[in-house]
C-alpha cells in the first residue's frame, strides 16, 4: 500500500506521457494538457515544500541557538518580509517589492555572491591550473586560444583568429560535447525507464 | 528619495558579500543569510502571484473546475513529509512528479540528444565546396575546414569508443581512445575559456555598478 | 632568481584579487574602445530575426536570474530592440522565477528610445510559471493554458496582442535568453523538435560549449555567446550599449587569467626543477 500505489502512480503517468507522444489524437492530447496543467500545479507545491522546509529548519536553529542562530533570524525576518510584501502589496513595476527588494536587495545580492566567482576563478588559475601531461596541455591551449579569440585582441594579433576559434567551437568542440549528449541522453532515457518501471525506487526514500 | 535609499543599501549589501574576499566576517554572514530569506521569499510571492492564483485558486473557487481539487491535493501531500507518520503519503505526489517528468524526459531526451545529434553526424566524409573554397581563397582556416567532416565523423567515434569500457583501452583500442580523450580535452578547454568569460563578465557588472551607479565616476 | 619565483607561487591570493579587480576597473575607467566583428552563431542570429516578415510575432524567454543578469540582461535588451525596430510584437515569459522584472526593466529601457510602443498590442509580459518542462510542452498545445493571466493579473483573453497567440505556431521565433536549468537546452529537448520551432539563442558563456551542439546540428539557428556576443550584436543592430562599454574590461579580464595561468605554470615548473636539484 505505501509502496505499491505510488509506483502505480508512476508507471501509469510515465507510460501515458510517452504514449501520448506517438499518438497525438485530440483526446489523447486533452489529456496529456489536462497532466502538464496539474504538473505545474504539483510543482509549485514542491517550490513551497521548500521554502516551508527551510523556514522550518531556520526556525528550530534559531529556538534552539545552535551555532550563528541569530543570522537564523536574518534568514526568517526576511523571508517573511519579502514574501508578505509580495503576497499582500503585489509583484509589478512601482511596488515596494519590485523596487526596493528584487532591485535594490536580491539583484546586488545575486550579482555580487556569483561576481565573487570571478576571483575564485583567477586564484586558481594561478594556483591549480597545472600543465602536467598532454591532456592537460591540449586543455590549457585550448582555453587560451577561445579567450584569447573571443576578444578584439584576437583579431589583432591574427585576422582569421575569431574564425579559427569559430572552428574549434563547431568542430572539436562540438564532437566532444556531441558524445557527452550522447552518453548523458542513453543515461538519462536508461534511468527514466527504470524508474517508470519501478526498477529504479530509491526516490521512494527509507522505511516501507 | 526612495531611489537614493535602495541605492545605498544595494552599495552596502555588495561591499558586504564582496567583504569576504578578505576573510568570513559577520557582515558578510549578515548578507549572505539575507539573500538566502530574500530569494526564498521572493519565490513564495512570484508562485504565489503567477501560478498559485491564476492556475489553482481561481479556476478552483472563482469558476468552479473541481476537478484541480486532485493536483491541489497531490501539491498538499507533498507537506506529510513533516509529519513523520503520514510522511508515506507524501510519496503518491512525488510519484506523480517523477512519472510524469520522466515520461516527458524518455522522449524528448531521446529526440534531441540522441537521434539528432547522430543524425547530425550522418554527413559525407569530404565536403566539396571547402575545398572550393580553400582553393579559391588559401588560408589557415579554410585548409582546417578541409577536415571538418572527418573530425565529425570519427572524433565523435573515438569519444564514444573511450566511454565504452567493455574493451580494454590498450594497442590500437587505447590509441583510438587517446584520440577520444584529446578531443574531450579541448571540449573542457573550451568550457574554461567560456566560464572565464561568464565570470569575469559578471564581476565588470558590479564593478560598473559601484564606480558607476554608487560613484558616478563612470 | 628561483626566490622570486617561489615567492611568486607563495603569493596571497588576495594580490591576485586586487589584481584582477584593477584589471577590469581601470579599462572602464579608461575605455579604449576595442573593435568588434561578429562571430558565426552571432550572425546567424541576427539574420534570423532580418530574415523574418515585419510585424510577425516573437516569443522571448527570459530563463535568468540577477546572478547572471550581467551578460544576459544585455542580450534582452538588444533583442528587443532589435525586434521593435522591425515593427515585430513581442510576447515574453520566463521560467525562473526572477526572471519577468528583467523583462519589465528591459522594455522600460528599450521604449524610452522607442516611445510609441504600447503594453498589450506590442508586446506582454506573461511572468513566471512553475513547471518547467511540463510548461513547455503545454505552450505547444495551448499558451492560455499555461498562463490563464499575465504578469500584472490581466486575463489572458483580454489582451488584444494574445487574440493572435494560440501555441508556438503562433510565433515566427522562439528566442531563449538562459542561464542554465530550465532553459535553452529544455527548450531544445522539449519544443523544438516537438513543435519545429525556429529556436533562438541567447546563451550565458558558460553554456555555449555545450549548445555548439545544438548549434551545429541546426537545433538552434542561431546563438549570442556570452557578453562578447552580446557586444557584437549591439554593434550588428547599431545600439552599442552595456555590453559593447564592458568588452574593453572582459578583454583586459581575458589576458590577465591568461597571464595568471602562464605566471603560475612557470612558477610551478621552476620552483618543482629548484625541489628536484635539491
Amino acid at each position: 500500500m505505501k509502496r505499491e500505489i505510488p509506483l502505480a502512480i508512476l508507471l501509469i503517468t510515465g507510460l501515458f506521457m510517452i504514449f501520448q507522444y506517438f499518438v497525438p489524437h485530440y483526446a489523447i492530447s486533452d489529456i496529456a494538457s489536462k497532466i502538464q496543467q496539474w504538473a505545474i500545479i504539483i510543482t509549485s507545491g514542491a517550490a513551497l515544500l521548500g521554502i516551508a522546509n527551510l523556514l522550518r529548519v531556520s526556525l528550530d536553529q534559531a529556538i534552539a541557538r545552535k551555532q550563528d542562530w541569530m543570522y537564523k533570524w536574518v534568514v526568517i525576518v526576511s523571508l517573511v518580509v519579502t514574501g508578505v510584501s509580495g503576497i499582500v502589496g503585489g509583484i509589478e513595476p512601482g511596488t515596494f517589492f519590485n523596487d526596493m527588494i528584487y532591485f535594490h536587495m536580491y539583484t546586488p545580492m545575486a550579482s555580487t555572491m556569483y561576481a565573487t566567482l570571478a576571483f575564485f576563478i583567477a586564484s586558481a588559475a594561478f594556483r591549480a591550473f597545472r600543465v602536467r601531461s598532454w591532456q592537460a596541455w591540449l586543455l590549457a591551449c585550448t582555453a587560451l586560444l577561445v579567450m584569447l579569440g573571443r576578444i578584439p585582441f584576437g583579431k589583432m594579433i591574427w585576422g582569421d583568429f575569431p574564425q579559427f576559434v569559430d572552428w574549434i567551437m563547431n568542430v572539436p568542440n562540438t564532437v566532444a560535447q556531441r558524445a557527452i549528449l550522447i552518453g548523458a541522453a542513453l543515461g538519462a532515457v536508461a534511468t527514466g525507464l527504470k524508474m517508470i518501471f519501478g526498477i529504479e525506487r530509491s526516490w521512494l526514500g527509507g522505511g516501507d | 528619495m526612495s531611489e537614493l535609499i535602495g541605492l545605498w543599501i544595494a552599495a552596502l549589501l555588495t561591499v558586504f558579500i564582496l567583504s569576504f574576499l578578505y576573510k568570513d566576517n559577520p557582515f558578510y554572514k549578515f548578507a549572505e543569510h539575507l539573500f538566502v530569506g530574500v530569494a526564498a521569499g521572493y519565490v513564495l510571492a512570484l508562485s504565489w502571484h503567477n501560478t498559485i492564483k491564476p492556475n489553482l485558486v481561481e479556476p478552483l473557487f472563482y469558476q468552479g473546475e473541481w476537478i484541480l481539487i486532485v493536483p491541489m491535493a497531490f501539491g498538499l501531500l507533498l507537506f506529510t513529509r513533516f509529519i513523520p507518520k503520514m510522511s508515506w503519503l507524501s510519496r503518491w505526489s512525488l510519484a506523480a512528479i517523477v512519472g510524469i517528468y520522466s515520461g516527458l524526459a524518455v522522449v524528448a531526451i531521446a529526440e534531441a540528444d540522441f537521434v539528432t545529434q547522430i543524425r547530425a553526424t550522418l554527413i559525407p566524409i569530404w565536403d566539396q565546396t571547402k575545398w572550393t573554397q580553400f582553393s579559391n581563397q588559401p588560408s589557415i582556416v579554410h585548409f582546417i575546414h578541409l577536415f571538418t567532416n572527418f573530425i565529425t565523423i570519427f572524433g565523435l567515434l573515438t569519444i564514444l569508443f573511450y566511454f565504452f569500457f567493455s574493451v580494454e583501452h590498450s594497442g590500437t583500442w587505447g590509441l583510438i581512445a587517446k584520440i577520444g580523450t584529446g578531443l574531450l580535452m579541448v571540449g573542457f578547454g573550451a568550457g574554461y575559456g567560456y566560464t572565464v568569460m561568464t565570470r569575469i563578465a559578471l564581476l565588470i557588472d558590479r564593478v560598473v555598478f559601484l564606480l558607476g551607479d554608487v560613484i558616478g565616476l563612470l | 632568481m628561483s626566490s622570486v619565483w617561489t615567492k611568486i607561487n607563495h603569493l596571497d591570493k588576495r594580490w591576485i584579487y586586487l589584481f584582477v579587480l584593477l584589471a577590469v576597473a581601470l579599462p572602464l575607467i579608461l575605455p579604449i574602445n576595442l573593435p568588434l566583428s561578429p562571430s558565426g552563431p552571432v550572425m546567424s542570429f541576427y539574420k534570423a530575426i532580418e530574415s523574418i516578415p515585419k510585424g510577425s510575432i516573437v516569443l522571448i524567454s527570459n530563463d535568468y536570474d540577477p546572478g547572471s543578469k550581467a551578460e544576459l540582461y544585455p542580450m534582452t535588451e538588444a533583442v528587443l530592440y532589435h525586434l521593435f525596430k522591425r515593427n515585430c510584437r513581442v510576447v515574453m515569459l520566463s521560467l525562473f522565477p526572477a526572471g519577468p522584472p528583467m523583462s519589465e526593466r528591459a522594455v522600460a529601457r528599450v521604449t524610452e528610445d522607442l516611445p510609441n510602443l504600447q503594453y498589450g498590442t506590442d508586446f506582454v509580459n506573461l511572468g513566471y510559471k512553475d513547471g518547467r518542462e511540463a510548461v513547455l510542452v503545454e505552450m505547444g498545445r495551448s499558451i492560455r493554458s499555461a498562463f490563464p493571466k499575465d504578469y500584472r493579473g490581466i486575463p489572458y483573453d483580454s489582451i488584444a496582442l494574445l487574440k493572435e497567440v494560440e501555441n508556438y505556431s503562433s510565433f515566427a521565433l522562439v528566442i531563449s535568453i538562459s542561464v542554465g536549468y530550465p532553459g535553452t537546452k529544455e527548450y531544445v529537448q522539449y519544443a523544438q523538435g516537438r513543435f519545429n520551432l525556429k529556436l533562438l539563442a541567447g546563451a550565458a558563456a558558460v553554456s555555449v560549449p555545450e549548445y555548439s551542439a545544438y548549434y551545429n546540428s541546426g537545433q538552434l539557428s542561431g546563438m549570442l555567446t556570452g557578453i562578447s556576443g552580446a557586444a557584437e550584436y549591439e554593434e550588428l543592430i547599431g545600439r552599442r550599449a552595456l555590453a559593447a562599454k564592458a568588452i574593453d574590461a572582459q578583454a583586459i579580464g581575458h589576458m590577465v587569467i591568461i597571464l595568471l595561468i602562464v605566471l603560475g605554470n612557470v612558477a610551478w615548473f621552476v620552483t618543482k626543477g629548484k625541489k628536484n636539484h635539491e
